[in-house]
């Protein structure tokens, strides 16, 4: 897939290069502030991060695929998390995972055909005195069933 | 002005605090009455959340769970009077919200500000009696905070239990140029919620444990390494910074002491292990989260091969009380060698969950029954399993054992951060030792063996266990292989993965596929 960035998403990534490139440790602040303005880290802006961090192409890349939070590929207009750890399977999430798969359409890892909705797992929201729990784009929402997951994506996406 | 208090902690913004805040201003604005809004931490009471508190001349009035829809009916009853029949008459009137026997039976220590003031607003926590500590703490001399922190009895509460004075001493004696002082706000286990409380409704404690501890080991720099799932904790963080920083409680000269100390959040980014403090540190300095070898100690070689204190946010937090009030007043609290208060984090399939503070030494089933009424889907509660994804599971016949570090290593089992998850009777035990394998295959960091190839290998076995096929065979096998992972994993991802699932295997063994009896065997 060919993810080709304009130019104004090149010189947000040059900004936040320049911005990063002497802050001790600076590579994973780096790596945040590219991902939150242009939505994932390119592979095509890992020869620049090097260049300015006196890193090794290989190296940028080991950072970027060690940490689950990092991707090298668009998403869709929202992320959706659904917590797969133990307080909210205590509280129904299997059933609830299996549902909004099938409503959606996708697996994990997945968009959504028309582009709204990117699925991901998490392993725990901080919410699990109100589990199940999931997380739509910055905001978690506990107590969980598949038709109030469904409202909220209506609203998210449409309201 | 009449003050009401809405919680803006994200639990409670996950029940709709958000809108029921909204609909309060707006409702309020239609029928032209007046009052003040303000945006409290949340009590984690969060049974009652959103929990909506009238303030009075007697104390705070309580109304709760007040969902939006539940507004209109609430100025109906006019509750802004909380004193009238009509309020009080009203379904989800509350009375004084320290009268709720939940709270009053709490021993809030860590906890004591944490729902009663604006998170962000200075003024609210000195009115509250913060920066005693600090006050205190820049009168002493280095060595003399540490044996404050050390005779307090204090023990890290991210997991381990390691006395936080021992660590702080390692780092004082540590000759250097630069020293470092991170706290780990990782917070990755399953079942706690904490770290995100304090961080999100009482940040300048933590703010102010962590500028002790620089001023203590004279570190100048600080961070906060911070899950990127918490992103109001972040915001609410960088703000208190902000505040404190201009109103000379962080910088260059705290306080008028000459002493400096800086505080910067970092974000994590999503790998469990960086919970772990050399993962941590790995993960500060720009790198992949790979497990170091220890020796050398973070305390004497660690950010950056600098002396570094890396402690968990509770055990930070915890530090101004202590300097305020005296290492005694926080020793005569708990029970043996687990000295002080935990906070209690209330998961799972539970009627009332919340975060409880109390004294070591309260027991499960008080915890199960008397504060959380048992479970939410009123089936009995057949398993809990306490310290996250890497702490064993209990059944019923343990659940007089008291909270307290040595009482659960005796059974084989561990506090860690506190988290308590209950299960009812519909729970597969099979299946959570599966699950407890498939998280440690997902987050382990690779550097050893035991650890990355056992827990893939674990899942397979788990697959034939649950398919029925040859059981006694492949328990064996589950067995021997839990005990090279506990033996040969260079860290507790892959050393403590075997307890949810021995303690599953051996305390459930008909889920396993197993008679009791062949499990004994
Ligand atoms: C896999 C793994 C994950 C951990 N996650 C955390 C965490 O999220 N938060 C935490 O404070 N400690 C965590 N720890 C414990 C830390 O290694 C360390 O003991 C702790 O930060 C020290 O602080 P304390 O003494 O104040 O508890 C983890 C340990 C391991 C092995
Ligand atoms: S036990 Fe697992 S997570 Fe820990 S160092 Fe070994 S491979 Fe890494
Ligand atoms: S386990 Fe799901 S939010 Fe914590």
């Amino acid at each position: 897939m060919d993810h080709a960035l304009t130019q104004a998403q090149l010189d947000t990534v040059s900004a936040h290069i320049k911005a990063h490139q002497h802050v001790p440790g600076g590579l994973l602040p780096l790596l945040h502030a590219i991902q939150d303005d242009i939505g994932f880290v390119p592979e095509t802006t890992y020869p620049d991060i090097a260049h300015a961090l006196a890193l090794s192409v290989a190296e940028v890349h080991g950072v970027v695929t060690f940490y689950h939070h990092f991707r090298t590929h668009p998403v869709g207009k929202h992320v959706l998390q659904i917590c797969r750890a133990e307080s909210c399977q205590a509280m129904g999430s299997a059933a609830l995972e299996n549902t909004i798969k099938a409503n959606l359409g996708v697996d994990y890892h997945q968009t959504t055909t028309d582009g709204e909705i990117t699925l991901l797992p998490v392993y725990c929201l901080g919410n699990c005195a109100c589990s199940p729990a999931v997380m739509i784009d910055d905001e978690v929402y506990g107590r969980m069933n598949a038709d109030k997951v469904h409202a909220i994506i209506q609203e998210v996406c449409h309201g | 002005m009449v003050k009401v208090y809405v919680p803006i902690d994200s639990t409670a913004l996950s029940l709709g605090a958000e809108r029921t805040a909204k609909k309060i201003i707006a409702e309020a604005q239609q029928r032209g009455l007046s009052l003040t809004l303000v945006r409290n931490g949340s009590r984690g009471v969060f049974w009652l959340e959103p929990l909506v508190e009238v303030a009075t001349a007697e104390g705070r009035v309580a109304f709760g769970p007040i969902a939006p829809e539940d507004v209109t009916s609430l100025f109906d009853a006019d509750f802004l009077n909380p004193s009238s029949a009509s309020a009080k008459a009203h379904p989800l009137y509350q009375g004084l919200t320290d009268d709720i026997a939940w709270l009053k039976k709490q021993q809030r220590l860590t906890f004591a500000r944490v729902g009663i003031t604006d998170p962000v607003s200075l003024d609210d926590y000195l009115a509250h009696d913060g920066y005693q500590g600090l006050k205190n703490a820049i009168q002493l001399s280095g060595e003399a905070i540490v044996k404050v922190v050390t005779d307090s009895g204090l023990r890290g509460r991210g997991g381990a239990a390691f006395p936080t004075g021992i660590k702080w001493n390692t780092v004082l004696n540590a000759p250097a140029d630069q020293k470092y002082v991170v706290c780990n706000a990782d917070e990755g286990d399953s079942g706690t919620y904490s770290d995100r409380m304090i961080m999100e409704n009482d940040p300048y404690v933590l703010i102010e444990g962590m500028t002790i501890a620089g001023i203590a080991v004279g570190a100048t720099q600080g961070y906060i390494y911070l899950r990127s799932e918490y992103p109001h904790a972040l915001a609410t963080l960088n703000e208190a910074i902000r505040k404190a920083t201009i109103a000379g409680y962080l910088g260059e000269n705290i306080l008028g002491s000459g002493k400096a100390f800086h505080l910067e959040v970092r974000r994590a980014a999503g790998a469990y292990v960086c919970g772990e403090e050399t993962s941590l540190l790995e993960s500060l300095e720009g790198k992949r989260g790979l497990v170091r070898f220890k020796p050398p100690l973070p305390a004497i070689e660690g950010l950056f091969g600098q002396p570094t204190i890396v402690n968990n946010v509770i055990s930070l937090a915890t530090i101004p009380i202590i300097l305020d009030k005296g290492a005694q007043f926080y020793a005569d609290y708990g029970m043996g060698r687990s000295r002080g208060t935990l906070p209690i984090q209330l998961a799972g399939n539970l009627k009332r969950t919340g975060l409880i503070e109390l004294a070591f030494g309260v027991t499960l089933r008080e915890l199960l029954y008397d504060y959380a009424g048992g479970s939410a889907s009123g089936r009995p509660i057949r398993a809990v399993q306490v310290g996250g994804p890497l702490g064993a599971y209990l059944p019923e016949h343990q659940f007089d054992t008291p909270l307290d570090y040595e009482a659960f290593s005796q059974i084989w089992a561990v506090l860690g951060h506190g988290g308590v998850i209950a299960f009812d009777d519909t729970v597969n035990m099979a299946g959570m030792a599966r699950y407890a394998f498939e998280f440690c295959a997902i987050e382990s960091c690779g550097k050893c063996t035991p650890c990355r190839i056992g827990s893939t290998r674990g899942v397979e076995v788990m697959d034939h266990v649950i398919a029925g096929k040859q059981p006694a065979k492949h328990i064996q096998i589950l067995r021997d292989l839990s005990d090279t992972m506990l033996h040969g994993s260079l860290c507790a991802l892959g050393g403590m993965t075997p307890y949810p699932v021995i303690s599953a295997l051996n305390h459930f063994p008909e889920d396993f596929g197993l008679s009791n009896k062949q499990a004994a065997a």
